[in-house]
């Protein structure tokens, strides 16, 4: 019973963040969580470079004045989805031998409800998640308020979890 | 060759350079491109408090923390070796909307009139960067993503559930950009 239990919050976790179930079995050292640092490194400097992280590319977006925003998204996704078809069909593995594993989202309401909130909260910071840390980076120390109410907002909504509609 | 790095990198080399990194994460561990669940990882290490959605193994998951904190050092890194010395442009008729509300400062990624220290203490940079940061935490968590786990992983995998959260980030965000901003920014 308690197992399954497990088994069943672990399932959670995993069908509600990913789309491939995340089970290396070499991850805890710090040795290998470097590569993940360096990509992270690689992936913010992107992001200020591409002005991803400014609040006035993310207020033309939302007022159809550019399409920056628009090429940068398109062209990420379609590249992702080249990418995935690639690794599908070749059968693709890890660099340490394993098999790539997807796994389907579940439709819920919350994509529908939580999406418009997130919605809300991207126009108005003009961030989402990974800008927040790309922006404190840049010296813009006042954004680590918001992102500390960012990570109290995801404590609150898993304090309400039960309550809200799914 | 410095120089021209220094400059803003157009749509078309940064978008693909972004969708690289969901080959690159899956390849190099197994990892799907998510972002916001980082937070989700910092609330389970640090107040878990017997909330059953806290109530997970997050070691499990630490390279995300380690993704994350890399994305700070590179904003470090292209801040202060790669910066456009110019000011941002932006396109005019949103300049001029934003001189209405005091806006005037494009010298910062980030609209330095109104997301400063100072400001956090007023009414609007309250409603800005409080309750915004607010909205974003909850709100991704909610829907299950941001921008990255379901706009570009979840779409590179054609899942419709991600199709439907993207559409939904996307009015949200019409609706306050247009809509409830502009009170905000007239406090």
């Amino acid at each position: 019973m308690q197992q399954n239990k497990e088994t069943n919050k672990a399932f959670e976790l995993h069908t509600l963040d990913t789309t491939c179930v995340t089970e290396s079995t070499s991850n805890i050292k710090f040795k290998n969580n470097i590569k993940y640092l360096i990509v992270g490194i690689f992936f913010g400097i992107v992001f200020v470079k591409a002005e991803v992280v400014s609040w006035f590319r993310i207020q033309e977006m939302f007022r159809l004045q550019s399409f920056h925003m628009y090429g940068i998204i398109g062209s990420a996704v379609l590249i992702g989805m080249i990418s995935v078809y690639i690794i599908k069909k070749f059968k693709i593995k890890t660099i340490h031998g394993e098999t790539l594993e997807f796994h389907a989202k579940q439709f819920n309401k919350g994509q529908i409800y939580g999406g418009l909130i997130f919605g809300f909260g991207w126009a108005v910071t003009g961030a989402c998640p990974g800008p927040l840390f790309a922006q404190i980076g840049t010296g813009a120390t006042v954004i680590a308020v918001t992102l500390f109410s960012a990570i109290a907002g995801t404590w609150v909504y898993g304090y309400l979890r039960e309550k809200l509609p799914h | 060759m410095l120089e021209i790095i220094k400059q803003p990198w157009p749509w078309y080399i940064a978008g693909p350079l972004i969708g690289l990194t969901v080959p690159a994460l899956l390849i190099l561990g197994n990892k799907s491109f998510g972002i916001s669940s980082s937070l989700r990882h910092i609330c389970a290490s640090c107040l878990p408090a017997n909330i059953p959605f806290f109530q997970y193994d997050w070691k499990k998951e630490v390279w995300n923390l380690f993704f994350v904190f890399g994305i700070f050092l590179g904003g470090a890194i292209a801040i202060n070796l790669l910066s456009n010395p110019n000011p941002i442009d932006v396109h005019p008729k949103l300049a001029e909307e934003l001189t209405e509300y005091g806006i005037t400062n494009y010298n910062n990624l980030i609209p330095l009139d109104i997301m400063n220290w100072q400001s956090l203490f007023t009414l609007k940079g309250f409603l800005i960067m409080v309750f915004g940061g607010f909205l974003v935490g909850f709100g991704t968590r909610y829907a299950g993503g941001c921008t990255s786990g379901h706009a570009i992983m979840g779409l590179s995998n054609l899942q419709l559930p991600s199709l439907i959260a993207t559409i939904s980030f996307m009015i949200g965000g019409f609706i306050m950009a247009n809509l409830l901003l502009p009170l905000i920014l007239s406090l």
